[in-house]
């Protein structure tokens, strides 16, 4: 049986640094937000992920989002299936990854992973009964660029989001974060509350328009510190408080998550279906 | 049902990625080498970097729980090595510089399997190489290969 290992996780919810899942790992991860809506009902949205290590260069990922509003109802608001491409073999100073995303999901989904084009508060006021008639096919790039210094961490990732209907334009979104472990050294002692195993950091996301109309007008923007407690018994928790920082954001975005990193279940499934192991 | 459709058909997709990759496995057969030809690979200014952190009496026991908890689940519990990964008490590790060592640390072994560890700080990398310098260094009739290295 695939055993676990200890996490050495990042404390960012939205914004991705370079680092890949360990080849043949699975991690599992819950996520969840809780909205503050203005013009309508403030609601709580959830994803679960599933990210593998498929090798040291690529991790594949499986979102699963839902979403419930306050007063109306819960929905299952669709999937998302993502890459991410390791670029150079070696550490830089800025080390780049390829990101690329397919997403089938609702209009009702709200978990706001990132922020593209022209998303705005409103978007969300929607009842789910309508919204989630609308579906997006959608194909998303990043470039995820990051940066250790110091024991900080510094990542920025610009985005690109192509809803698969022609008629609809690119829009353009950006994340950026900053973070550092409480402790550079590790102790001795294995411990849950050693200096280490704590990463604060703080977040940056907002959309940038579209090829029709870019900038940063009619859109929102994002501030959210997070802090990640990674324990040795494997699980890691992060909280991230998200501020809205213009009147089309949500003024709050309350974000908490768990997650748990197991080792060989590359090989475990790979017995399964005969593979050469 | 075309969301169902489309689920399943990604499903699917995952399902044979996790059985068709590749896994960083040794070579085939019981005649497997090791190859520490990374090590070789780590510029001389690397090799030359001198361990900050030297004197630090808890390196070594931090070394050992980070040890523990990165790097045993591949190299064995004592760095003996194992299916995918080789072993850190060769000679070739023993010999290399702690300079050396760092740097492969730092960097990995991507093609091969090895993630890099630049996720960890500085000076936990630093102890990770003082605990890996205490690892007996096997004498030649230890070294039966058991994979390829990284």
């Amino acid at each position: 049986m695939p055993s676990h290992l200890e996490a050495q996780e990042s404390p960012y919810i939205v914004t991705y640094d370079h680092y890949l899942e360990e080849p043949g790992n699975l991690e599992i991860e819950y996520f969840s937000t809780l909205g503050t809506q203005r013009g309508g009902n403030d609601f709580h949205a959830g994803w679960l992920e599933l990210e593998y290590g498929a090798t040291a260069w690529w991790t594949t990922e499986l979102y699963l989002d839902g979403q419930t509003t306050f007063k109306d109802s819960t929905v299952f608001t669709g999937f998302r299936w993502e890459n991410r491409f390791r670029l150079l073999q070696h550490e830089h100073f800025i080390n780049p990854v390829f990101y690329i995303e397919y997403e089938q999901i609702s209009e009702a989904d709200k978990i706001v992973k990132e922020v593209e084009g022209h998303d705005v508060e409103s978007d969300h006021a929607v009842p789910n009964a309508i919204s989630r008639q609308g579906h997006n096919h959608e194909l998303e790039l990043k470039l995820l660029l990051s940066s250790n210094y110091k024991g900080w961490n510094f990542a920025v990732n610009p985005l690109a989001t192509k809803n698969l209907l022609p008629s609809i334009p690119w829009e353009f979104g950006y994340a950026m974060g900053a973070s550092r472990p409480l402790a550079l050294k590790a102790s001795a002692q294995k411990c849950n509350f050693c200096r280490e195993n704590f990463v604060a950091g703080v977040e940056l996301y907002g959309g940038l328009g579209d090829t029709v109309s870019s900038g940063l007008h009619d859109t929102s923007q994002y501030l959210a510190p997070a802090v990640a407690w990674n324990l040795p018994s494997g699980w890691t928790f992060r909280v991230s408080p998200g501020f809205g920082l213009n009147d089309n954001s949500h003024r709050l975005l309350m974000r908490w998550g768990v997650s748990r990193e197991f080792s060989g279940f590359g090989q475990t499934v790979g017995k399964l279906f005969g593979g050469r192991r | 049902m075309r969301a169902t459709l489309a689920l399943a058909i990604s499903l699917l997709g995952a399902t044979l990625v996790l059985a068709q990759v590749e896994q960083p496995v040794a070579g085939k057969g019981s005649e497997q080498r090791h190859d520490y030809a990374e090590l070789s690979k780590a510029p001389d200014k690397a090799r030359m970097r001198r361990n900050p952190i030297e004197g630090d009496a808890n390196g070594v026991a931090a070394g050992r729980k980070l040890f523990e908890q990165h790097c045993a689940e591949c190299h064995g519990a004592t760095g003996e090595g194992g299916k995918k990964a080789p072993s850190l008490s060769a000679r070739e590790i023993q010999e290399a510089t702690p300079g050396t060592l760092f740097w492969l640390l730092t960097n990995g072994v991507v093609r091969r399997g090895m993630p890099v560890w630049s996720k960890l700080p500085e000076a936990q990398r630093w102890q990770l190489v003082m605990y890996l310098r205490t690892l007996r260094m096997e004498t030649p009739t230890d070294s039966t290969p058991k994979t390829e290295a990284k």
